[in-house]
């Protein structure tokens, strides 16, 4: 009988590291000035650098620099006064040049820390993740396999390769070993990129997408029995493009560790890769011919030494902390964690926000931009955002304050202007979608609903006031919707002497 | 004892892709251990007070602005290849090697 995940976190205790690569969102690459545009024609953005000919000769963006400084910054590292380049050296298609330009031993930022809160049996519960090292480096091209059956390379026969994805700067950022996790470690390490992808988006460095590869994470995971103080041969789960895949992989890969150990094999310690579907791991290139890389200093770059000035005026210009931000609008707006978690994931965050300075309540900033805007965004599958904008919204919000739209009028001029239709103003004066307001047009409306259905009037003087509904539905019915519901039932009641 | 064995030379040259016969390995390790050693009389000179440097030039922060300039067209790019397919380099099949 193998073993279940909890059966799993009962025997063995876990000790988990994480390396995340993100790439940064710098217009040029990192040693070339060729564009890092997603998604273009294949070999449309290449050069002598980024192709590796003989002769070329890289230079350092500086944007990609400063980039990785903030980054440290941001996950309380220290920036190192002095810190080079070097060659890792390797025969695969990927990299033209055979090496990639990375950092080995002086890395531009060490010993950071990023705290992390997950919910446990006992409450919330901060974890602090140790961050060993963020250094730069370039990503690599991108291969097709041909032949064989799967796209993998096993079976294939030749493969392809764009080279439009070499050469884009790309942040190394590896986490020292979490201890004491337990059966928490596939939450740790969920809150752990989720919070790293906060900050980078909240720096502006990088598009953090995982499923587009500009953010992707390896776990690092090994087993122990509980009490032992051994540390236990680990693997590397490669591939794993999404949050919940995070935790997946750490989650499988702890059973499939626990039962073999269970059984009386050992670990081999490989790189493994995640499987989407199944959640499982398969494993990859055994790391027990250990690699070697032979890393030398770059001798074509010449060293980073960041004069204090410019990390001390880069610290300055530090966003607040996501957690925190986060925390501060929770409180201000009153909405419970579930729903913030709702609009961080939809990446809502910051467009409620602006709304929300621009004067409408948190309430139906929220609702707005997470139900109907949201909804239409899904049906045309584009971002909220991309659809309507802050001040718009707040707008449309403000008209429904003030009562001249009621919310399904309001939900026809989102829509108008959405299609294109002009401002909020501009769709309200096209459409004609104005609240009947004007009371004696309403009362005519009242008085034949009343005229229409005597008997439940009737109630409604006798104090049945939910009575009431039936006729305030009759008068929204004669006006098209357009009437503000509340004022016809203020209206109604008074008629009937019941206000 | 020599700066570097015949295994080692082995093992770089299969690190570099390098089919290397035995005498050809024989002839290396002997020739590399010469090379090595006469490399190691610089470190003698050079004791703890002088920093290891990696340019012959002791410059820093060469840095450029974030500007992109066009690119190779994909022609030229594919233009030195031994093998393409249609806008990509196209390379033999890989083995051995993780995806
Ligand atoms: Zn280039």
């Amino acid at each position: 009988m193998p073993m279940n995940y909890e059966q799993a976190t009962a025997a063995y205790e876990p000790t988990l590291g994480l390396e995340v690569h993100v790439e940064l969102n710098t217009k040029s690459k990192m040693f070339c000035s060729c564009a890092t545009e997603f998604g273009a024609e294949p070999n449309t953005q290449t050069c002598p650098v980024c192709l590796g000919l003989p002769g070329s000769l890289p230079v350092v963006n500086a944007m990609a620099i400063e980039s990785t400084i903030l980054i440290g910054l941001a996950l309380n590292c220290s920036i190192a006064p002095f810190s080079r380049f070097a060659r890792k050296n390797y025969f695969y298609p990927d990299m033209p040049k055979n090496f990639q330009t990375s950092q080995y031993d002086e890395p531009i930022c060490v010993d950071g820390y990023l705290d992390v809160e997950i919910e446990t049996d006992e409450g919330p519960k901060t974890f602090r993740v140790d961050i060993e090292r963020v250094h730069m480096e370039e990503d690599t091209g991108k291969s097709l396999h041909v032949g064989g059956s799967t796209g993998r390379i096993h079976g294939a026969e030749y493969s392809l390769l764009d080279y439009n994805r070499a050469g884009i700067p790309l942040v190394e950022i590896v986490t020292r070993i979490v201890p004491g996790t337990g059966k928490y470690a596939p939450l740790v390490a969920r809150a752990y990129v989720t919070e790293l992808r906060d900050i980078l988006r909240s720096l502006g460095v990088s598009d953090v997408k995982m499923e587009q590869g500009s953010l992707r994470c390896d776990v690092n995971l090994s087993l122990a029995p509980i009490g032992s103080d051994k540390l236990g041969t680990r693997s590397e789960t490669k591939n794993v493009n999404s949050l919940r895949s995070v935790e997946r992989a750490v989650s499988g890969e702890f059973v499939r560790q626990a039962n073999r150990l269970e059984s009386g094999e050992r670990i081999v310690q490989e790189t493994r890769h995640f499987l989407e579907e199944s959640g499982e791991t398969r494993p990859g290139r055994s790391k027990e011919t250990a690699e070697d890389y032979r890393y030398f200093p770059e001798p074509d770059l010449v060293p980073v030494t960041p004069d204090a000035d410019w990390i001390e005026e880069l610290r300055k210009s530090l966003p607040e902390k996501p957690s925190l931000r986060r925390k501060r609008l929770q409180e201000e707006w009153n909405v419970p964690a579930k729903e913030m978690e709702s609009m961080v994931n939809a990446e809502l965050l910051d467009v409620v926000e602006e709304t929300v300075k621009l004067g409408a309540d948190a309430t139906r900033a929220r609702s707005w931009w997470l139900g109907e805007v949201s909804r239409l965004a899904n049906e045309k599958e584009v971002a909220p955002t991309t659809l309507i904008n802050a001040n718009q919204v707040a707008e449309v919000i403000a008209l429904i304050v003030t009562g001249e739209l009621t919310d399904k009028l309001a939900r026809q001029v989102v829509e108008g202007v959405i299609n294109g239709e002009g401002t909020p103003r501009e769709v309200i004066d096209k459409r004609g979608l104005k609240v009947v307001s004007d009371d004696s047009a309403l009362m005519i409306a009242i008085e034949a609903a009343i005229a229409a259905q005597p008997d439940t009037a009737e109630r409604v003087r006798g104090g049945n006031l939910p009575a009431a509904g039936a006729l305030i539905g009759a008068v929204m019915k004669a006006t098209g919707g357009q009437a503000d519901a509340a004022k016809v039932r203020e209206l109604l009641l008074k008629h009937l002497g019941q206000s | 004892m020599a700066a570097i064995s015949r295994d080692e030379v082995a093992h770089l040259a299969r690190l570099s892709r390098i089919e290397m016969n035995d005498a050809e390995l024989d002839h290396l390790a002997s020739e590399l251990d010469l090379i090595l050693g006469a490399v190691a009389r610089v470190q003698e000179v050079a004791q703890g007070d002088i920093p290891p440097t990696s340019h012959a030039i002791p410059l820093h922060n060469v840095f450029r602005a974030d500007v992109v300039k066009p690119s190779l067209t994909p022609e030229e790019s594919l233009s030195g290849a031994p093998a393409t397919e249609g806008p990509r380099f196209k390379v033999p099949q890989i083995l051995g090697e993780a995806e």
